[in-house]
């Protein structure tokens, strides 16, 4: 079925599908939409699940969690400092190896109280144990939240899955997107460890030198697990609805020499980007990172690359530049762009691309050679 | 004490210090909640007691939660567990500090959302797991690490706080009266939506008196009037047996401040401030529970 509807919206269809037990949030801009859809879906009764309006994101990643270790699905979202106040939570729920599904809307953090979108909320916890997947299209959202739980609730995964769309500029876009059958693309939640009273165990006691890395090095194996496990997903979702996506979406890549890399958004509106340096002759080509954890795969090909990071690592360099650095040993031209919102057309990326200089780093609309 | 049931699920020789007076409690709440019940535990001492895995000293299935997150942990697990039409009990087994100061926003929470479960706090009146750190429930006076000179401000009234969220059943116990708290912990499971049980769980390395005193110093902080034993249920304050002749007649203060390290060096202002608070207290309950009120 056919419909418009926002991105924030279309996360809320995918949930309504998904039938997750239990939703506990709280609201914040620009994500409030999906919670307050949510809520009017469970009170007009086209939802089954308990929604629990908590008094904090603190709380509602807490009550996220003592749900799901009884072994049912759950959902959360939230955005920003919701996100940061979560912190804490993220650890423990990636810790105890619990699928909760949240959508995140990336949003810019005070001071200088900042509704907009940029990435760094969620970079920020990068090292939660979470796997990371940012959207570009609304149609993107909803396909991407209803693969999360498949992906998250996996008996080789059981991690938790972020799914995070850009603050305003997808969150609030009205666009067409095609709803689907779901029928068994998701099949029941089945949690190994689930609490069950007739055979008592411990959940995250205190845990010596001896053991605690084995803990550790099962999240990270079960990272790598993710790997397959995304991809079977997505190949599964392709055969049954028709639509496919990967680790990343390039455009015009095959025979250029110089490719601009970006996320969520960004990453879309630089193929329109390409398309004009194309006009005037520069064989240019994107590629939109997907998946930020696990992190994925690339393969620049030797190629000049124009990364745009829409967050900053202070005292270091944009967050996804020395990603592609380390991961594909090239030195790219790192531009940032885009925080707070700041806006960012296909011209000022084209310009990026035509004034580049690999190896160094410019804060688009700071340094003097823009 | 024929009533209580002989299984166990704390097993013997826990890490407990001596003369622990908290997990005593621990021990007769779970022979009260019986095996299909689940314990949320931030962090405290109980998340230390419970033993380090892969062993474990309780014959229970225990959730550990991070310090502030306790109750809302427990909404959601008792939001999933009506989702699947089970009875589970889902309790909350919390120190002061997780109670009063950094937990209490997930407490009023769950309280407000009348989630269904027992919140039980253990309060040894300050941060057992740290090393004794004062806490917003340590008393006026006391010696702690954080309070070297003495608190200078008075013990936060988690009850009032509690009680202004109108629970359907609250209590206060105290671990000198097991078998007060035994039945408490079995009325309050008895109970649809949130309950609360405020336990006073004297701490020999806290306050400073030999281990075997345990009990003596909780009989003490009764029969002081320091701590008062009531049920309210439904907003009707009773006030519980061993502590009607302390409400009367109560045996004096210096008995129980005397007793204890903790209250070394307190001057006379402090100690008669703390037996204005005692007489306050009194008066306060006698004139809910006799009213119309004098
Ligand atoms: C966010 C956070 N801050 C601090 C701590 C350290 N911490 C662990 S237990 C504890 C004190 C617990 O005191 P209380 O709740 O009174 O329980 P008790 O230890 O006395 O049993 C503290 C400060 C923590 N675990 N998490
Ligand atoms: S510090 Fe006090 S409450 Fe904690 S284990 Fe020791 S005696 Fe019990």
């Amino acid at each position: 079925m056919r419909m418009m509807a926002t991105g924030n919206k279309a996360v809320a269809e995918a949930v309504r599908q998904a039938k997750p037990a239990v939703v506990a949030a709280y609201p914040i801009t620009p994500q409030t939409e999906i919670v307050e859809t949510i809520a009017s879906f469970v009170s007009e009764g086209s939802m089954e699940s308990q929604y629990i309006p908590v008094e904090s994101e603190h709380s509602a990643m807490a009550a996220c969690i003592g749900a799901s270790v009884t072994g049912v699905r759950t959902f959360t979202a939230t955005s920003s400092h919701g996100l940061l106040y979560m912190h804490e939570m993220l650890h423990w729920a990636a810790g105890a190896r619990l699928p909760v599904v949240m959508a995140n809307v990336n949003r810019a953090l005070g001071p200088g109280w900042n509704i907009w979108a940029e990435h760094t909320d969620a970079f920020s916890q990068r090292d939660t144990g979470w796997l990371q997947v940012y959207v570009s299209t609304v149609q993107e959202a909803y396909d991407a939240t209803l693969m999360a739980f498949r992906i998250a609730e996996h008996g080789d995964v059981l991690l938790p899955v972020m799914v995070n769309l850009d603050g305003f500029s997808l969150s609030h876009i009205n666009q067409p997107f095609e709803k689907v059958e779901l029928g068994d693309f998701i099949p029941d939640m089945r949690l190994p460890h689930a609490i069950d009273t007739a055979n008592p165990r411990g959940y995250g006691p205190l845990t010596g030198p001896e053991e605690f890395y084995r803990f550790r090095w099962d999240i990270e194996r079960s990272m790598r697990n993710a790997r397959a496990v995304i991809e079977e997903t997505e190949r599964e979702f392709a055969e049954r609805f028709g639509r496919s996506y990967g680790w990343t979406e390039e455009y015009r890549v095959e025979d250029a020499d110089v490719v601009i890399v970006a996320m969520g958004t960004l990453g879309k509106e630089a193929e329109v980007a390409v398309d004009r340096l194309r006009e005037e002759g520069v064989k240019a080509g994107s590629i939109r990172i997907r998946w930020f954890r696990p992190f994925a795969p690339l393969d620049l090909g030797g190629r000049d690359a124009v990364v745009i990071d829409r967050d900053y690592s202070f005292g270091f360099g944009g967050v996804l530049a020395r990603s592609i650095r380390s991961t594909t040993g090239t030195a790219p031209y790192s531009v940032i762009a885009g925080l707070g919102g700041q806006e960012v057309t296909y011209e000022d990326m084209a310009g990026f691309v035509r004034e580049r200089r690999p190896g160094e780093e410019l804060w688009f609309g700071v340094n003097s050679h823009v | 004490m024929a009533e209580i049931p002989k299984e166990e699920y704390i097993f013997k020789c826990t890490s407990a210090c001596a003369g622990c007076s908290s997990t005593l409690c621990l021990r007769y709440v779970l022979k009260a909640a019986g095996p299909d019940t689940v314990l949320i535990v931030p962090a405290c001492c109980t998340s230390v007691i419970q033993g380090i895995y892969p062993r474990t000293a309780m014959n229970i299935p225990v959730y550990n939660i991070a310090f502030a997150a306790a109750a809302a942990c427990a909404s959601g697990m008792s939001s999933a567990y009506r989702a699947a039409g089970k009875k589970t009990n889902v309790i909350v087994y919390a120190g002061d500090g997780g109670t009063v100061d950094i937990g209490l926003q997930a407490l009023s929470g769950a309280f407000e959302r009348e989630t269904d479960f027992l919140y039980i706090c253990y309060d040894n009146e300050a941060y057992g797991n740290t090393g004794m750190q004062r806490s917003g429930s340590t008393p006026l006076g006391a010696l702690t690490t954080t309070t070297p000179g003495g608190k200078i401000h008075k013990k936060k009234d988690i009850d009032g706080i509690v009680a202004a969220h109108s629970p359907p059943y609250m209590a206060t116990a105290c671990s000198a009266y097991p078998l007060d708290l035994y039945k408490k912990v079995q009325k309050a499971l008895s109970i649809r939506g949130p309950t609360f049980i405020h336990i006073l769980a004297p701490c020999p390395p806290g306050w400073r008196f030999p281990a075997d005193k345990t009990i003596e110093m909780g009989k003490l902080a009764v029969k002081s009037g320091m701590w008062i034993l009531w049920e309210r249920e439904h907003g009707r304050l009773t006030v519980s047996g061993p502590s009607r002749a302390a409400m009367k007649n109560p045996a004096p203060l210096e008995s129980y401040l005397k007793a204890q390290g903790r209250f070394r060096g307190l001057d006379a202002a402090t100690a008669d401030a703390l037996q204005q608070q005692v007489q306050e207290n009194i008066r306060r309950i006698r004139c809910e529970v006799e009213e119309p009120c004098a």
